[in-house]
């Protein structure tokens, strides 16, 4: 069936299986490979993408379910000015480490920041409680999200707005 | 890669839509909401609907509201928002501290209220948090709306009283002065409950007038324990009955060993955690209701 997404601002349009997984549709069909996929199960963390406002495990959902709505996935973190402090924090607190399980940490890192500009060091735990780091490198990633939330200027800008480049719509 | 195996795809656009579509598709179709228990269900083909009927868009089912001094809970409710609404946690603490040590919170943005309750997992924490308190379940079916009490709603584990071809619309609590409190053992962050126990009371004098107990991944039938009830109901709120009521409760559940313990394990837990989990309830009563008798 015939479904369409908005990811990272702009629509894209394509003929998929139902059972196709919105983790599958972004790396298989969009070829955005910066969503990892992981343990399959819900329980790592790996694909974590936005679904509208909000952060999701994108191997329990199905791209149909993501029809008509937006996606944002690690391509869409960096803006026209640069990387996001989340991005910069991560590699001012070598956060990254493997780098396997980072695109999803970095989306949650965002979610977080947005709601909470100040977040403490239990906040940023449990807000990556159901991410793993294989690499056992948490605390470096809570540095880094604590080092994003001191430098972050995003919730002072505007929200980025929705566009539609006919030239990425394709059938 | 782990792929559901093929089913058509229906999105409801209103409940009578989907029930129509339970009608059309029969007993081989299931409802997604949330998705978070039957999608990974679907790729291991633990289940295999010919068809899924996507309820995401009934907003209507997405609301938490009170209505006639009841708290009305959607059945399209994200756990996120449970935890979020500031008029649920003011009437039942309870669905805070359970809402908060379901899974993690990136599955919490997804996952709803009326998925887990229908999932009818035996360790699944807002069915015990539902029975404490003496939840109702409002079902839709083609010959119109049934209000079950949560007590009743759970036939054994995965099953409840739900039809093929009706829907869970919303979940109901009366709001009476009480207090509430939910206290769970989990291995890690995020996992399902080794055990849990949930308790909600009120007091009037030094009397108790009013309780419940809820259990969770014990074996209690309909996640609640009637026994321990029974023995507190018109009783001081004294720690010696709590230490009784827990015992009570753990001789009556019937938990088994898995990966997370032995049965002794969790018997053990069952005592502890109802004897806690009524602690803090009656804490929250002193501190909200009677700070005199602290």
């Amino acid at each position: 069936m015939e479904i369409t997404v908005t990811v990272n601002g702009r629509a894209y349009t394509r003929d998929i299986e139902p059972r196709l997984l919105l983790v599958h549709f972004l790396r298989d069909e969009l070829g955005m490979t910066g969503t990892h996929w992981g343990c399959d199960t819900s329980n790592c963390g790996a694909c974590v993408v936005w679904l509208d406002e909000t952060p999701v495990k994108s191997c329990t959902v199905l791209a149909v379910m993501a029809d008509g709505h937006r996606v944002r996935t690690v391509e869409g973190l960096a803006g026209a000015d640069g990387l996001d402090p989340v991005q910069q924090g991560f590699t001012e607190c070598h956060g990254l480490q493997c780098g396997f399980w980072t695109p999803g940490m970095m989306l949650t890192a965002r979610w977080l920041i947005d709601k909470n500009p100040d977040p403490s060091e239990a906040d940023i735990r449990e807000a990556i409680s159901g991410q793993l780091c294989r690499c056992t490198g948490y605390d470096n990633i809570v540095k880094s999200i604590r080092w994003a939330a001191e430098h972050d200027t995003a919730h002072e800008a505007a929200p980025a707005g929705t566009t539609v480049d006919s030239k990425e719509v394709s059938a | 890669m782990q792929v559901p195996a093929q089913f058509q795809y229906q999105r409801a656009t209103s409940v009578q839509h989907a029930l129509s579509l339970l009608t059309k598709y029969g007993p081989d179709s299931r409802i997604v909401a949330g998705g978070h228990s039957l999608i990974p269900m679907m790729k291991l083909r633990l289940a295999q609907p010919q068809a899924l009927i996507d309820i995401n868009d009934l907003t209507d089912l997405a609301r938490i509201s009170v209505e006639d001094g009841t708290l009305c809970v959607g059945a399209m409710v994200r756990h996120a928002d449970l935890l979020a609404s500031a008029v649920a946690g003011e009437h039942f603490p309870i669905f805070h501290d359970a809402e908060k040590v379901v899974a993690d919170p990136v599955v919490r943005n997804r996952g709803t209220v009326g998925g887990s309750l229908c999932q009818a997992d035996p360790s699944e924490d807002l069915s015990a948090a539902f029975a404490a308190v003496r939840g109702e379940a409002v079902i839709e079916g083609p010959g119109g709306r049934r209000v079950v009490p949560i007590r009743e709603f759970f036939t054994g584990p995965y099953q409840t009283v739900v039809g093929e071809n009706e829907l869970l619309v919303q979940l109901r609590v009366p709001i009476s002065s009480s207090a509430s409190a939910y206290q769970k053992v989990e291995r890690r962050a995020g996992d399902w409950a080794v055990a849990a126990a949930g308790a909600e009371l009120r007091i009037e004098g030094t009397q108790l007038v009013s309780v419940g107990i809820g259990l969770t991944a014990l074996g209690a039938p309909n996640f609640h324990a009637p026994e321990a009830e029974e023995y507190l109901l018109a009783g001081p709120a004294v720690d010696e009955r709590f230490a009784e009521a827990g015992r009570i409760a753990a001789r009556h559940c019937n938990p088994v060993a898995d990966q997370r313990g032995p049965a002794d394990y969790k018997r053990h837990l069952a005592e502890v955690l109802t004897v806690r989990a009524l602690r803090r309830a009656r804490t929250r009563w002193h501190g909200n209701n009677h700070q005199e008798e602290g």
